[in-house]
């Protein structure tokens, strides 16, 4: 069986921290980040990244389209 | 942990991507609040406006509201409208030119209360228009007041303790009132609280578009939103809420879907 793998990139500065992504995360891969960007929000990142496997559910989600979802199939 | 981060720059390549932010949306932050639904309708519109390659043939009214600035962010035409008045002036619009796609995006203060009146004729009247209406039961841009469709027993900055029916009505299910109305082709209700339920809002924007090329008559889709700075919840809480609070008194599903009625049974005989 094939298995998937992917990734995400969240545009930091434009994430506004609203955990939506987080939350619809099926697998676990984001959480927002510690840190902060330009305008003090808790942008998401990808805290666990060897579970992603690019289901888009995150980007599906995003009121401020900064997430772009990356898939590759690993035989 | 260098081989992991290898192995995630190997993935992160043009030819793997499976979603990108459309190319039909501007680089402009939007500025509503961290969480806002509004911001994923415009990116579902601005998604189907690409996917059926419409985008110089689009003609979009905004409306008063948070909504108001709607033109920064989706990169087609656009017309401000007056408070509420967006479906006559996408009446006006569409007679002008009836080959372009034209719709109007409105939020309840605006098309439930204010605009009532323009909402009701245009949908009777079967205009080929599209409207789309962001449902949060609340006016978001102004401070979080009572609007016509907020629920019995909300706490709003103008119903402090609760939404009472002897004083302030009862919610406004303009939906099903406009279902009714011959001019309708197309009335739906839909949410975006997951993904699952963008996915479906977004096949009822690209069917709305498509009744609108097919000349069948209105095309409605109501978008039942959170704002979770007028109900002071955060957004995670906001979708929770709306699940369990909204959903009941604005049950998500196509109200109709059809074409608008034949002029023959409504005419008069001999």
């Amino acid at each position: 069986m094939a298995k998937v793998r992917g990734a995400v990139v969240v545009d930091n500065e434009v994430c506004k921290g609203c955990n939506l992504c987080v939350v619809a995360c099926p697998s676990r891969t984001l959480a927002l980040n510690r840190d902060v960007n330009s305008k003090g929000y808790h942008y998401s990142y990808m805290e666990n990244p060897e579970n992603c496997n690019g289901c888009t559910n995150c980007s599906a989600v995003c009121p401020d389209s900064c997430i772009t979802v990356y898939r590759v199939k690993v035989e | 942990m260098p081989e992991l981060a290898q192995k995630i720059r190997d993935i992160i390549k043009p030819e793997n991507i499976v979603y990108a932010k459309s190319p039909l949306m501007n680089d402009d932050v939007m500025h509503y609040c961290p969480g806002c639904s509004h911001g994923v309708v415009h990116r579902l519109i601005g998604e189907v406006i690409e996917e059926m390659g419409i985008q110089d043939q689009t003609i979009g009214v905004s409306p008063v509201g948070c909504a108001v600035f709607a033109y920064k962010y989706i990169d087609i035409d656009w017309h401000e409208a007056a408070h509420g008045r967006a479906p006559a002036v996408a009446t006006g619009i569409k007679r002008v030119m009836p080959e372009k796609y034209v719709f109007s995006y409105q939020g309840d203060g605006d098309l439930a209360a204010i605009g009532t009146a323009e909402t009701f004729h245009a949908v009777n009247r079967g205009e080929n228009i599209v409207m789309i209406f962001i449902n949060n039961a609340i006016y978001g841009m102004t401070g979080g007041q009572m609007a016509p469709t907020t629920l019995v027993g909300q706490v709003t900055s103008t119903t402090p303790y609760g939404r009472n029916v002897d004083l302030n009505g009862y919610p406004l299910r303009i939906t099903e009132l406009l279902a009714q109305l011959p001019g309708a082709a197309y009335v739906t209700r839909q949410s975006v609280q997951n993904a699952a339920a963008v996915r479906k809002t977004k096949k009822a924007i690209r069917k709305a578009f498509e009744i609108q090329a097919m000349k069948k008559g209105t095309a409605f889709v109501e978008v039942v939103s959170t704002c979770s700075s007028g109900w002071k919840l955060s957004p995670v809480d906001s979708n929770k809420w709306m699940e369990e609070n909204m959903f009941p008194q604005y049950p998500l599903g196509d109200l109709k879907d059809g074409t608008r009625a034949d002029a023959n049974d409504y005419s008069i005989k001999g």
